[in-house]
């Protein structure tokens, strides 16, 4: 991608959790890392997730959750993703995911997983490294 | 306190001390250049009777159980009695929460606190399309009465007290409890314990909100109400700034959101016509004990002090139990770590150590392994065991408030009073906290602290021992608590049963009825009650207040 154009990010919480510290932190520090950010707020399904994702047209998916719902909802934004043909977005996850589910995630295409005590810089760093457009 | 000619020696004193030290500075300076807790307040490297000179003590600090109760609202505190040791725990299906309850008590907690999952908690029953993948992950999955009878199994109600993490069903929840301790032939009059619902700090942090905040704050002041006549023993509300100081916020502003959401509480059941001193008893706090151990049990000495001069000069409140702040306490989740996760269990021992030195009525101590998952049954023993050796081995339970007179943490506790009462003129002059949530000002608050203090990690401003410093390589965690996927087969399947087995009769009138007293200002207590004995479901009384209330929608800006 041109360096003029910003990446745009999708920060999410899909499901039910409330917990939105973590996300509002990462976009807070996205945007400052010069990306664009998009908060969707709390309680989105995976539908609604990968419908805002084409609409927005978006670079990348943040998500977090941290009520052990995820390993239902980030396999099924991926699979709902796949089903509309997009394929060139990187897909983050974050939140209390225990380290057994990790290798389930990402065999389902999520870029990474960043837990608790990530440094915001390394994500923003990994975003620019990997983003596919 | 102090005769004006000692606190001119002392003046001088203090000065040539201060010189003499600056002096020595040069040689060997200090670890920072200036030293300043969560809230921002700056620390000084003395305090002497200076600080406090103009300190009151009969009408600032007085004596414990006497207002202003800085001190304590009982006159012998933990000479009396411990503090309830009450461990949030829930999880999967009724009957496994059940065991957990059962497990906990047998090890000596004395008080029971229930977590609802998701679902559960927002109003859905187990077979929504919003349910899957949550039911039964972060708390008990609840779909009507049938499960709370299995839940408090063998579980005599009358002799243990109930704490209900639950905010917009909080009706629902308290009529099913009231419900089953009468098939256990127990009256409400005899019933102890707390539910959550405190709506308003649900918009601004929690996020488990179902309904827009009008008709949400008719049903808190509907609760206060009927408890205040039915359930006397009983928190109808436990105003919590937990949730917010999770989220991000100071110790300052803890106290200062929280006791903003209790004066709107207040006012509106004013508005609707309840007498103060009839539910200012009834309610109840809850706040977080977090890192800075000074700042911790200054904010709780201070929170009492604040509450009870509002409740007292504000409200007119004339009885004192209107004007004692009693409250929860739990140790602080977003000071654990993921890595090197045995460390927490020294933070939690060190932030439940102020929790009790700062007065509490009841503690959860988090497990160790919470910014991992669940916790174990192992690791729930070890958090229980912290506060026992604290009751019982250390002795700082002998005395009440033994940190009083201590120049740091008296001049500490004037200095949050001072600075939450900056913050409460602010959303007073807002128009009240429901304003000031629907002006986003709260959240912007939390959420700029937050980043702040993750900025200050990043930075290692803030030293995180494990996290930024004295890191180890680390192993794969396993053997951590998972809860079964089928729990929500069984959830839906024992719905189906319900809903073939009961009177549809039944359930039809008593949810028309709800929906009458909804459309009008009737009490919605007995009615949900009503229901509730009939078998309706959660997400069905819910959704019939949907139809007459609504539903709230967040706004998605940052």
């Amino acid at each position: 991608m041109g360096s003029e154009t910003r990446i745009r990010v999708l920060a999410t919480k899909p499901g039910l959790d409330g917990h939105d510290r973590g996300i509002k932190v990462i976009a807070s520090a996205l945007m400052d890392a010069g990306m664009e950010v998009i908060y969707t707020g709390l309680r989105q399904t995976p539908q609604q997730i990968v419908e805002a994702a084409i609409q927005e047209d978006v670079d990348v998916i943040t998500m977090s959750s941290l009520s052990g719902a995820h390993d239902y909802l980030f396999p099924k934004v991926m699979e709902i993703l796949k089903e509309k043909g997009v394929e060139d977005i990187l897909v983050l996850g974050g939140g209390i995911i225990p380290d057994d589910d990790i290798e389930a995630l990402k065999s389902c295409g999520i870029a990474e997983i960043f837990g608790p005590g990530s440094d915001t810089r390394e994500i923003a760093k990994f975003i620019k490294e990997n983003v596919k457009r | 306190m102090y005769e004006e000619q000692e606190i001119e020696i002392l003046k001088k004193e203090n000065e040539r001390w201060s010189e003499e030290v600056q002096q020595k500075l040069a040689k060997r300076p200090e670890r920072k250049k200036e030293f300043v807790n969560t809230s921002g307040i700056p620390i000084k490297r003395l305090y002497t009777p200076l600080d406090n000179k103009e300190m009151d003590y009969f009408s600032e600090v007085g004596f414990p159980g006497k207002y202003p109760f800085t001190r304590g609202v009982q006159p012998t505190m933990y000479r009396g009695r411990h503090w309830t040791m009450r461990q949030y725990a829930g999880f999967a299906s009724a009957e496994e929460s059940n065991r957990r309850y059962k497990f906990l008590l047998e090890q000596g907690q004395t008080g029971i606190s229930v977590a609802f999952d998701l679902p559960t908690q927002i109003g859905y029953d187990s077979d929504h399309e919003m349910a899957m993948g949550e039911v039964g992950k972060v708390g008990v999955a609840i779909d009507s009465l049938l499960d709370v009878e299995t839940l408090f199994d063998g579980i005599p109600l009358d002799k243990v007290s109930t704490s209900m993490t639950i905010n917009a069903p909080a009706a629902i929840l308290l009529a099913m409890y009231i419900a089953i301790a009468e098939q256990q032939g127990i009256s409400p009059e005899k019933l102890r314990g707390t539910i959550q619902n405190d709506i308003l700090k649900e918009y601004s942090s929690r996020g488990t909100y179902i309904f827009p905040p009008k008709p949400s704050m008719r049903i808190v002041t509907d609760i206060l109400s009927f408890c205040s006549g039915n359930v006397p023993q009983w928190n109808s509300i436990s105003i919590s700034g937990y949730h917010m100081r999770e989220a991000g916020c100071t110790a300052v502003q803890e106290v200062a959101f929280t006791l903003a959401n209790g004066i709107s509480y207040v006012e509106a059941a004013l508005k609707a016509g309840l007498d103060v001193d009839a539910f200012g008893p009834t309610l109840s706090f809850f706040f977080c004990c977090h890192q800075d151990f000074f700042e911790e049990v200054a904010k709780f000495r201070a929170a009492r002090r604040l509450w009870a001069t509002i409740m007292k000069e504000r409200f007119n409140a004339k009885n004192p139990r209107s004007m004692m702040i009693r409250f929860h306490t739990q140790t602080a989740g977003c000071t654990l770590t993921a890595q090197q996760p045995k460390n927490n269990i020294m933070r939690v021992a060190f932030q439940a150590l102020s929790a009790v030195l700062g007065g509490t009525q009841s503690l959860h101590t988090n497990s160790m392994d919470e910014a991992l998952c669940l916790p174990t049954e192992e690791s729930v023993q070890i958090a229980l065991r912290t506060q026992q050796v604290i009751g019982h081995e250390l002795g700082v339970t002998d005395t009440v408030d033994p940190l009083a007179g201590s120049y740091y943490v008296e001049s500490l506790t004037r200095d949050i009073c001072e600075r939450a009462k900056v913050y409460i003129k602010k959303i007073d002059e807002m128009g009240g906290s429901p304003e000031a949530i629907e002006k986003g000002y709260i959240q912007k608050e939390i959420q700029d602290s937050a980043f702040k203090y993750q900025r200050e990690i990043e930075e290692e401003d803030r030293i995180v021992v494990g996290l930024n410093r004295f890191q180890v390589e680390e192993e794969k965690v396993t053997g951590l608590l998972k809860v079964n996927p089928a729990v929500q087969i069984a959830q839906i399947e024992n719905l189906k049963k319900l809903k073939s087995e009961r009177d549809g009769n039944k359930v039809d009138k008593s949810l028309a009825a709800l929906k009458k007293g909804a459309q009008g200002d009737d009490n919605l207590m007995p009615l949900i009650l009503e229901s509730v004995k009939a078998y309706a479901t959660l997400g069905e009384i819910c959704d019939v207040l949907k139809e007459v209330f609504g539903e709230y929608g967040q706004p998605s800006a940052l």
